[in-house]
């Protein structure tokens, strides 16, 4: 095996039994939620009250008086005011090592975020993203807000 | 209305009306503040003092520092929403069994008045033991360990399908010690909640 060759089976080991259960996996937790909240997930549309799991891929969407909190499952926390739209794009964490990496769209409306696990140990592989820009974080508390934005 | 909930009010309507894009980065809770780097076709800023943020006008993103008020107005209903922070607790043992030391039954007390206002626990309990003793037997120890307080959490009242009960045996020494040493701080269980 060539030296990529040996370094990459370990890598692929980790990343690969992290990421094998892309499709349904679970990102994290409705913790909050308050009016309109539903989930967009594979064409459905899911009422999301407290309780409710998050997984990779799904479209969080807030209605006129809508409100929801989300804690992912490294920590991070996430929630929106009303008329907003935020997709979980990646999410993949190991809680016993720490590695992940995740991704968060704020296609519309207002977020407030809080770094988890994820960050603190690989702060480059977290990013949040909006319709323009890429949000790199380096453990911390922000918001953003996108006026106009996408569906 | 006051003035200052006026120029507030104000900042906030500026803050939504023009722009089309904004990030603002905030203090953290433990006093500390991280970064935020925004980075577009064009470049990116790196925001690093609290308040600091971009707006994004005429197709780009420009540097410009808010007021917390107005971070407050702009953001209010986000902010309010909130979950609760995660939070970890441990809890130690008497040697060789899965009675609580006295101090650590008042900790568990403790946690679980923080459980009773928690909108959806998920939480996680992990055994440990010291050295002492054979590998193989610590796993399970520690299992019997996490077990015994998962059972105290379920006795009050949390539904036992949100708590995960997991034993790490002597694989996660907290405090390095040789094989065979009786280390009180090694005898815990770490309680994750979020």
């Amino acid at each position: 095996m060539t030296p990529f060759g040996r370094l990459a089976v370990p890598l692929l080991c980790i990343f690969g039994a992290v990421s094998s259960l892309h499709a349904a996996e679970v990102a994290g937790m409705i913790k909050h939620s308050v009016g309109e909240v539903s989930v967009e997930r594979g064409g459905k549309k899911i009422i999301a009250v407290v309780g409710t799991p998050v997984q990779v891929d799904d479209r969080v969407r807030t209605g006129p008086k809508g409100t929801v909190g989300i804690t992912l499952r490294d920590n991070t926390l996430l929630s929106a005011g009303p008329n907003s739209l935020l997709t979980i794009d990646q999410f993949a964490f190991d809680a016993l090592s720490q590695a992940g990496a995740m991704s968060i769209g704020v296609q519309r409306g207002t977020l407030a975020a809080s770094s988890g696990q994820i960050a603190k140990k690989i702060p480059e592989a977290v990013s949040f993203r909006t319709p323009t820009s890429v949000l790199g974080i380096r453990g911390t508390e922000f918001v953003v807000e996108v006026v106009g934005g996408g569906e | 209305m006051s003035n200052a909930r006026i120029s507030a009010l104000l900042a906030a309507l500026l803050l939504s009306a023009c722009a089309s894009e904004r990030v603002v980065l905030l203090p953290s809770a433990d006093g500390s503040t991280g970064a935020v780097v925004v980075r577009d076709a064009k470049g990116e800023y790196r925001l690093d003092k609290p308040y600091e943020g971009t707006v994004r006008r005429f197709g780009g993103n420009r540097p410009e520092s808010v007021s917390a008020e107005a971070v407050s107005e702009t953001f209010s209903a986000a902010l309010a929403a909130r979950p609760p922070r995660a939070s970890s607790y441990i809890l130690y043992f008497q040697p060789g069994g899965n009675q609580l030391t006295p101090d650590s039954q008042a900790e568990l007390k403790r946690m679980l008045a923080v459980l009773a206002s928690h909108p959806a626990p998920e939480v996680r309990v992990i055994g440990h033991t010291d050295s002492v003793g054979n590998a193989r037997s610590n796993e399970a120890l520690s299992m019997q360990r996490a077990e015994a307080v998962r059972d105290q959490l379920v006795k009050a009242g949390v539904a036992a399908s949100s708590i995960e009960a997991v034993g790490r045996g002597e694989r996660e020494l907290l405090v390095p010690t040789a094989d065979e040493v009786d280390e009180p701080r090694n005898r815990r269980v770490e309680i994750n909640l979020r």
